[in-house]
């Protein structure tokens, strides 16, 4: 959703009058009787009519200003405020920038325990070895399909100059979480270093797809292939393979090729389900509509038994 | 959920340049894997509160990295306050009294 102010083109500032004016002028120009067939002017008409809608609307208008309601009129979700995320382990990527030493506020705290008038006044001087393990710190890597399903390993650079190579498993699941003991903040004291965790997230592929540790992907056949039966080349996670298409296959065949899957947590592998598509020529073929027109059998009924008419 | 460079800058509307720009001054740091960078929720909501500094409070370039400088500041030093209070919630509830009826008291002259 877009600023509603700059899709009517008023600064924040402007008054109602000039905002109604300045969609009065946007609504002539893009009105899609104004406009027939033309699609862009009936997007951007809807866009403006949304803004107007939420700007004329003194009350809405005013909790637009104040955030807490989006250019959609929902209500916004507190978890894109920075600050919810500041205190977690993402936000702990950015609580260790230069200058800033997590171990700070602890030393000043217990150093001078035993001290009077400051600190802890506890007697004794057992915080003065304070040690305390260091936050763990969250990271994102974002891995091709392939890789996902072959297992790679990939170098994470840091802003220091820090390098973390990270060992993407087999099978990987967007959403994984893996953990690197001692890689995140460093400890208080003796205490050891917090862990690094990378969040797995995995890149749609343009014909692959998950389907838990299964993987499925839709072939086009040609009539020839569906009705003779073939044996073509699919492509799987693992390189291309051949497949016998059985003669009398149909759109919507679905085949198995087994262990062509992707690697689950108990170690065997899923299957590859492949789907068929059957497809007509390109370009419409003479002889074949004269071959259809002259079939003794072009009327055989699909539809009946899904109950259809 | 991660977001390349190009969706991130679409994402909170701002120019790829100024992105560049603002990674390179580290008022961002997302996960750097080779050539490619990735957004995290993190780095996201980050860059809106940016954009929010520069457009709505007018916030510039000069003051930008102390503001920001001030804020992880801030964080860090809640995150530090909430481990403390996690320990003291561990403490016998005597000792918790004890601890709170000497944070809340008048200073002393």
């Amino acid at each position: 959703m877009k600023d509603p102010y700059a899709t009517i083109g008023t600064a924040k500032t402007a008054s109602a009058d000039d905002i109604k004016k300045a969609y009065r002028k946007l609504a002539k120009q893009f009105h899609p009787d104004l406009n027939p067939g033309n699609a862009e002017a009936a997007a951007r008409f809807k866009d403006v009519s949304a803004a107007y809608d939420l700007l004329s609307d003194p009350e809405k208008r005013a909790r637009f200003d104040r955030g807490e309601i989006d250019a959609s009129g929902q209500e916004r979700a507190d978890a894109s405020y920075y600050r919810s995320y500041a205190g977690g382990p993402q936000g702990a990527r950015y609580s260790g920038g230069p200058g800033i030493d997590p171990s700070d506020l602890f030393s000043e705290l217990f150093s001078r325990a035993g001290q009077s008038g400051g600190g802890f006044s506890r007697g004794g001087n057992e915080f003065r070895d304070l040690s305390m393990r260091g936050n763990d710190v969250s990271y994102s890597l974002a891995v091709d399909f392939l890789e996902a399903a072959r297992g790679t390993s990939k170098r994470l650079s840091f802003p220091d100059g820090r390098t973390l190579d990270v060992n993407v498993p087999a099978g990987a699941e967007a959403g994984l979480v893996l953990r690197l003991r001692g890689q995140g903040q460093p400890g208080l004291g003796n205490g050891p270093a917090g862990d690094a965790l990378i969040e797995i997230s995995v890149m749609p592929h343009p014909f692959f797809h998950r389907d838990g540790v299964n993987v499925t992907v839709e072939v086009p056949v040609t009539l020839t292939e569906a009705v003779e039966g073939a044996k073509i080349t699919v492509p799987t996670v693992d390189g291309p393979v051949s497949m016998t298409v059985p003669a009398g296959s149909t759109s919507g065949t679905k085949l198995r090729l087994r262990g062509r899957g992707l690697a689950s947590k108990k170690g065997a592998r899923g299957d590859q389900y492949v789907t068929l598509k059957l497809m007509l020529p390109r370009e419409p073929d003479e002889a074949l509509r004269d071959f259809i027109k002259n079939w003794d059998g072009r009327d055989y009924d699909v539809r009946s038994s899904l109950g259809m008419e | 959920m991660t977001s390349s460079l190009d969706s991130a800058a679409s994402e909170v509307g701002v120019a790829v340049a100024d992105l560049t720009l603002w990674i390179e001054r580290r008022w961002v740091r997302p996960t750097r894997c080779g050539a490619e960078v990735f957004f995290d929720d993190v780095d996201l909501a980050r860059l809106r509160l940016i954009v929010e500094f520069r457009r709505d409070l007018a916030i510039d370039e000069e003051a930008m990295p102390v503001v920001l400088d001030l804020i992880d500041r801030l964080h860090a030093t809640r995150t530090q306050l909430r481990r403390v209070l996690q320990g003291v919630a561990e403490l016998p509830l005597s000792a918790q009294d004890m601890v709170f009826h000497r944070i809340t008291r008048e200073p002393e002259p």
